[in-house]
């Protein structure tokens, strides 16, 4: 620990720094009073286009992202770059469905993916399994945050976990006073501290290993020399088929989650959406940059800590960076894990407070009841997912994620399609859910990881030879599970209009779906929201 | 309001090409030719990102209400 001193002070006072802008930032764009949901969970639905930038690439790349896509590269090689088409395909593939998404949820003040739902196919249930699918999803999402910072704190030398149950309470008590306009501000901070440590590692750390051509030669010497078939700077024949599907699969559940549509419905108008689409590859490609770190702790000779494939990125830059600007690397990271981490809690709070207190426990609870239980839920939310982090095994944490991607795209017949076609039914769309849902868990179930001892839930590579092919190609098991859901989703609607079972009332009417800001029909929410 | 809003517009399918491209792994996966000693899997894709950021900004630019 005593050769990581200068490192720990610049990594505390920064952290310092961001925590106190966190306290402030609840009077930064003061609203009259932050007693309501669109103002405490939303940030009062106004964000321009610089701050849904920032907000929505300082929740979309977390902390984790930064460490685990390069390790990802580290240990796999050109398969962990799938992140680089999945998030340039994923902006296009979005624009229009957020749209649509905004709109609607304007003209008729709706907070959640799971409200959605609720008003377009008049569905209690079906609101509550979207709602229940966001919050799970995001929990182990939330954990994976820490994990970004415990990767940290590792190398230098920081061991035990009160560090990082600190960490956890100073943002859980920020969020709990400022809401969304906390991380909001925060994220100014943590994308400069972000882009400046990358653009100086991707100069400075090729120069002093001898350049790229000797980074990927390097690379490719590791990989031919271990027996794994699956690795190589290149796609074999037999990943491919992953690559595009798990690319297509990540893009598509992205905006599902609920802290990406919060980041979403915060933004004032139609126009910062589609601006902000065209604006965050810019994120994309940072994180093409980063990705290639991974490579050159390979180049450098850098070895995990343990068995913890997240530590070789910090590593890297422990050995690579003069003490002081590790520090500041280290920082960035850290303060990368908190700007998603405050979104998600916020995101599964709102879900938690609109659809099961609102819809079950207390359906007539005024705006300053849902904001207060909101910021009740959040706390528990980062409880759960610090108790997450100190009860579980983080290799498996990081399982879950690949779980939590998976049942994630399974509200996606719902919510995407939902937005665009009233023509499923609701029996049709819970029976794809629950079939989706189960046959994603039968096919991760069934994917087992020689290299981390796990013979089942050992990753997102489904192998087509269990299904009876004769072919050594995998696939994406989340992809596979939608096309289990749809088909499902089709077949029940069918059957349940030829029984004529009851459809629910359809709220929305098609022109809700255009509405843009300035449009008569938004006048309320303009009113309760102004600031 | 004068005429009832719409997102359809013919611009907007333009979209679909930098949803399609980076999904054809035949495009890039080759190590030749390199660029600054990096293989083309890694720098094509990259330029991808510039790909779709110009068509989406031409498809923003071109749907404005």
């Amino acid at each position: 620990m005593s050769g990581h001193i200068t490192e720990i002070v610049v990594f505390t006072a920064l952290f310092a720094l961001v925590s106190g802008m966190g306290f402030v930032a609840s009077r930064w764009r003061r609203a009259d009073d932050l007693a309501s949901l669109n103002e405490w969970g939303l940030g009062g639905r106004n964000f321009g286009s610089w701050i849904t930038w920032f907000l929505v690439g300082g929740d979309l790349y977390t902390a984790y992202t930064f460490v685990a896509v390069p390790a990802l590269l580290f240990g796999a090689g050109a398969m962990g770059f799938f992140a680089v088409p999945y998030t340039v395909i994923v902006y296009p593939l979005v624009m229009l469905i957020l749209i649509r998404l905004w709109s609607v949820s304007h003209v008729h003040g709706l907070v959640t993916p799971a409200d959605f739902v609720r008003a377009r196919f008049g569905s209690p249930t079906l609101a509550l399994l979207v709602a229940i699918t966001g919050i799970v999803a995001t929990m182990p999402y939330i954990a994976l945050q820490l994990v970004g910072i415990e990767a940290v704190l590792k190398t230098m030398g920081v061991s035990g976990d009160l560090p990082l149950i600190i960490a956890f309470a100073i943002l859980a008590a920020y969020t709990y006073q400022s809401g969304l306009r906390a991380p909001a501000l925060i994220a100014f901070v943590k994308d400069t501290l972000i882009y400046v440590v990358i653009l100086v590692a991707i100069i400075y750390i090729p120069a002093r290993l001898g350049g790229w051509g000797a980074i990927f030669d390097a690379a490719q010497a590791k990989f031919d020399a271990t027996p794994a078939p699956g690795d190589g700077i290149l796609l074999n024949a037999n990943n491919q088929l992953q690559y595009v599907t798990l690319a297509l699969g990540s893009a598509l559940a992205l905006f599902l989650y609920p802290h990406s549509v919060t980041g979403v419905l915060a933004s004032k108008n139609r126009d910062v959406i589609k601006r902000n689409m065209s604006a965050l590859p810019a994120y994309s490609l940072l994180l093409g940059l980063i990705a290639l770190l991974g490579y050159m702790a390979i180049a450098a000779g850098v070895t995990p800590i343990g068995r913890d494939v997240n530590t070789v990125v910090p590593q890297l830059f422990d050995r690579m960076f003069p003490d002081w600007f590790a520090g500041v690397a280290f920082a960035a990271v850290g303060i990368g894990a908190l700007v998603p981490a405050a979104i998600m809690s916020i995101a599964a709070a709102n879900l938690f407070t609109r659809n099961i207190y609102r819809e079950y426990i207390r359906p007539d609870a005024t705006d300053a009841q849902e904001a207060s239980v909101s910021k009740i839920t959040s706390l528990v939310v980062k409880v759960g997912a610090v108790l997450f982090i100190l009860l579980i095994d983080p290799q498996f944490s990081i399982d879950l994620q690949l779980i939590g991607g998976v049942i994630i795209l399974q509200t996606l017949p719902s919510i995407t399609l939902g937005l665009f076609s009233r023509w499923f039914h609701r029996a049709g769309l819970i029976a794809g859910w629950v079939a989706g849902m189960s046959a994603g868990m039968v096919l991760l179930y069934n994917i087992s990881n020689p290299a981390i001892d796990h013979a089942h839930f050992g990753g997102s590579a489904f192998p087509l030879e269990k299904l009876g092919l004769d072919t050594k190609m995998t696939v994406y098991a989340g992809f596979l599970a939608l096309i289990v859901n749809l088909v499902f989703a089709v077949l029940g609607t069918l059957i349940a209009r030829a029984a004529k079972v009851a459809d629910g009332p359809d709220a929305t009417r098609p022109d809700d779906y255009y509405a843009d800001a300035g449009d008569p029909k938004l006048r309320d929410l303009e009113i309760s929201g102004s600031t | 309001m004068d005429a009832p809003r719409s997102d359809r517009n013919p611009w907007y399918w333009l979209l679909v090409v930098p949803v399609v491209v980076p999904l054809i792994p035949a495009l890039f996966n080759s190590i030749e030719p390199r660029l600054f000693g990096i293989p083309l899997f890694y720098w094509l894709q990259l330029l991808f990102i510039l790909l779709s950021v110009a068509v989406t900004l031409l498809v923003h630019w071109r749907t404005r209400a």
